[in-house]
């Protein structure tokens, strides 16, 4: 029993850290760690980089051009990566659509789409959700009807709470192509064009007036068939299998760990009683117990890396629910650090050091704690992750 | 980086899974409680057979040399089969006290007769008045010629009044909270001047207040090594003490995994309104957060037992003594705190049934409650975990 990591592995986190000082742009992670907006460019920008070095897909095996990194591997760049600043990989290319097409894509979609993942040529957006189709997402209703040629299908319905769809090239998409069967055997796995005539993304606000989430309509809309994944019918199949893909990245360690830093330097700056607030008794426990909590799932992700790698089904969803509490009570608290400067709302000043009201940490903490009341929804809320947990594991 | 056991760990947790199908089942465990002395004598010979007794001491001291992964496994059955037997008292804290600071002497005579299952110690550290800070020495060990003289109290010293010997940690410099000036002396139980309360504790174990009035004990009675001369004792006591609560935590985890399936099970086969209450998502969603609590406090009782093995390692380097008790403290208070919420949730998920003696869930409720209480409750660990940063 050994909590070390081998000396490759060592060699391996000292190589990532050395890559992050040399080429993570500094105004980038400056952004990312002082809780500022990303745009499409900084995503951009640094998956560049990453693409470059033949990183973004790193922990893809070998045969598919990834680099065949171990979990162990893939957690250190995950952590490490997350730590550094770097803003959060996109995940739904080369982490949620790429298994998919590596198991079940025909070799044309191999050959374009993954090259195109690996090399950032392509932004993916995940359109799953629809207004009727939320946690019951095999009830969704976006129509597929084969042409009368069979050459394509015509698309017709709404998704919704699309990420980032807006700035995305393509769409890796679950629709309806038959409703004469079991709701879960009806599904197609799409792969469609943002470009494609019919197609228009709507944007709206999240609670922090942030723009990231979309409704993507669909009208009449051709997909080529060689565009479908696997078998027609097999799309729920298809999205299953993905779970099986979830890495231990789901526990968000690296996030949290960079988070909770900033938390204690934030804390160490505000005065509460003439003194630091991260030594008032009852707000430096509240940080202790944050950070006893992420000793837990610390661990906990070890022993999942120590026995199978992978965080298959239940697994994931221990790491999610208690990755996602973490995550709200570190925001939780570092909005509480700002006193009554967590009041005001000013934009310019989330995205800038101009205009803030208090200091200049201040301006984005209560705009970030509400937009990360998502994380807990998101992804499989965590009531979802509760039911599979009782019924894969508890038998219930 | 490996958390899995290896063979011949598993090994031992198969021979003592099957150990406790056989032998101790927990109408078993009831009778073993009920004997005179709380438990069972023929459980303790069976134990040292096992090599149980000797498991953590080094090679070199008769022992087996067995680590964190040993230490877990067996503290993780004693708590599945919810153990009465002496074993963190007389092992893991007075055998450890010994393994620590004793000259080779000491040594040879004590763990060898704690691994033949013929002697049972037990650690005297905690007095009235201390609430867990284990430099908090009011007892006082005064030279007098080729003897010392114990004065003083100690309180709640789990299976005192069932040791043959006892470890008691006495100050001999310094005023009362000092680190410095505390030494560790083993006492005979029955001699003159020691008087001992022995009682049963509320999780079905037993613990004694005991007093020293006086007590004479030869000079080669102090624990003493090249490391621990007179009143150096403190470091081991707090390395031991860290070994006895990463013990814990791993018995913790046993209990608080049986509990989990005897709740689960309940709430399977209970009928309400014509259907098992299991069927409910309330009480679902319920049994879901006990099964993650108890995954979590797995997980800490894992980096525990790495980080305070019950003898060698982290002793005498700053930094690790440091690294050592922030663990073993950040364990305890997520253990502390977890435990009380599954017992919580296990006797209401039982419904009356919880309320009563004679389901086993109620008593495995009462020993997971009572491990916070236990070597530090979460409070204390917490402000020791803070002061390690």
């Amino acid at each position: 029993m050994d909590l070390n990591y081998s000396a490759q592995e060592i060699a391996f986190r000292d190589e990532v850290r050395a890559f992050l000082r040399a080429n993570l742009p500094a105004e980038v992670s400056r952004k990312v760690i002082e809780h500022r907006h990303l745009v499409r460019e900084d995503y951009m920008r640094w998956q560049d980089i990453l693409a470059a070095k033949g990183w973004l897909a790193g922990h893809w095996p070998k045969e598919f051009g990834g680099q065949g990194w171990s979990h162990v591997q893939a957690h250190i760049f995950d952590e490490e990566t997350a730590l550094a600043g770097a803003p959060r990989v996109v995940p739904f290319g080369v982490n949620m659509v790429a298994p998919v097409i590596m198991a079940f894509g025909s070799q044309q979609q191999k050959d374009t789409w993954l090259a195109g993942l690996r090399s950032n040529k392509h932004w993916w957006c995940q359109g799953y959700s629809e207004p009727g189709a939320g946690s019951d997402l095999a009830s969704l209703k976006t129509r597929a009807e084969l042409s009368a040629d069979g050459t394509h299908y015509v698309v017709n319905g709404q998704k919704t709470w699309t990420t980032m769809a807006h700035w995305a090239d393509m769409m890796f998409c679950l629709v309806r192509t038959t409703n004469e069967k079991r709701k879960q055997e009806g599904i197609s796995f799409l792969l469609i064009d943002m470009k494609t005539p019919g197609i228009s993304v709507r944007p709206f606000l999240t609670l922090d007036e942030e723009h990231s989430l979309n409704d993507v309509f669909f009208d009449n809309v051709r997909v080529p068939v060689e565009n479908r994944v696997g078998e027609e019918g097999k799309g729920w199949t298809y999205a299953k299998y993905l779970l099986g893909f979830e890495r231990t990245v789901v526990a968000a360690l690296g996030f949290s760990k960079r988070e909770l830093a900033t938390l204690k330097r934030i804390a160490a700056s505000e005065v509460r009683n003439g003194r630091p607030l991260a030594e008032d008794a009852r707000f430096a426990a509240k940080i202790a117990l944050a950070e006893i909590d992420l000793m837990a799932l610390d661990m906990t992700v070890m022993r999942v890396l120590s026995s199978r790698g992978k965080a298959p089904g239940p697994e994931a969803s221990i790491l999610k629910i208690k990755g996602t509490e973490l995550q709200q009570t570190i925001t939780e608290l570092m909005m509480e650090t700002v006193g009554p400067y967590a009041v005001p709302f000013v934009p310019e000043a989330i995205e800038s050091d101009a205009n803030g009201a208090g200091p200049a940490h201040a301006a984005p903490l209560a705009a970030t704690y509400f937009n990360w009341r998502k994380v807990t929804i998101f992804g499989g809320s965590n009531e979802i992750q509760r039911n599979i947990i009782s019924k894969a594991v508890l038998g219930l | 980086m490996d958390l899995s056991f290896n063979d011949d760990q598993k090994q031992l947790q198969d021979a003592l899974a099957k150990y406790i199908e056989r032998d101790y089942g927990f109408e078993r465990r009831r009778a073993y409680q009920g004997a005179a002395e709380g438990f069972s004598r023929e459980v303790w010979a069976q134990f040292a057979d096992m090599g149980l007794l000797s498991l953590p001491f080094a090679e070199a001291d008769g022992g087996l040399g067995g680590g964190a992964a040993e230490m877990l496994v067996v503290m993780t059955a004693i708590g599945d089969a919810l153990m009465v037997e002496p074993y963190l008292a007389t092992v893991v804290l007075a055998g450890g006290a010994i393994a620590r600071a004793g000259s080779s002497a000491q040594k040879a005579e004590l763990l060898g007769g704690i691994a033949e299952g013929k002697l049972i110690a037990a650690a005297a550290f905690e007095e009235p008045g201390a609430r867990f800070n284990l430099a908090h020495v009011a007892t006082t060990a005064r030279k007098a010629g080729a003897e010392y003289l114990l004065s003083g109290s100690k309180a709640v010293v789990l299976h005192g009044g069932q040791a043959d010997r006892l470890v008691v940690s006495a100050r001999t410099s310094g005023k009362v909270a000092d680190e410095k000036g505390i030494s560790l002396f083993v006492v005979d139980r029955k001699a003159r001047g020691v008087s001992v309360r022995d009682y049963r504790t509320i999780d079905g174990l037993r613990a004694a207040d005991i007093t020293f009035d006086g007590v004479r004990v030869p000079a080669d009675a102090l624990l003493a090594n090249t490391e621990n001369a007179e009143g150096a004792a403190f470091d081991s006591i707090d390395a031991v003490a860290d070994a006895g609560v990463a013990a814990l935590c791993a018995e913790a985890v046993g209990v608080m995994e049986s509990l989990n399936r005897q709740t689960l099970e309940y709430i399977k086969g209970r009928q309400q309104f014509g259907v098992p209450i299991g069927s409910f998502q309330v009480l679902q969603h319920r049994a879901v957060d006990m099964f993650m609590h108890a995954e979590q406090c797995k997980s800490m009782a894992y980096l525990a037992a790495i980080k305070a093995p019950v003898v060698g390692h982290s002793v005498g380097e700053a930094a690790s003594i440091k690294e050592r008790r922030r663990a073993v403290s950040a364990a305890k208070v997520h253990i502390g705190n977890s435990g009380r919420v599954v017992a919580q949730d296990a006797i209401q998920m039982h419904g009356g049934m919880g309320m009563t003696n004679e389901l086993a869930a109620s008593h495995y409720a009462k020993r997971l409650t009572m491990i916070d209480f236990v070597l530090g409750d979460s409070a204390h660990h917490l402000s020791r975990f803070e002061a390690a940063a």
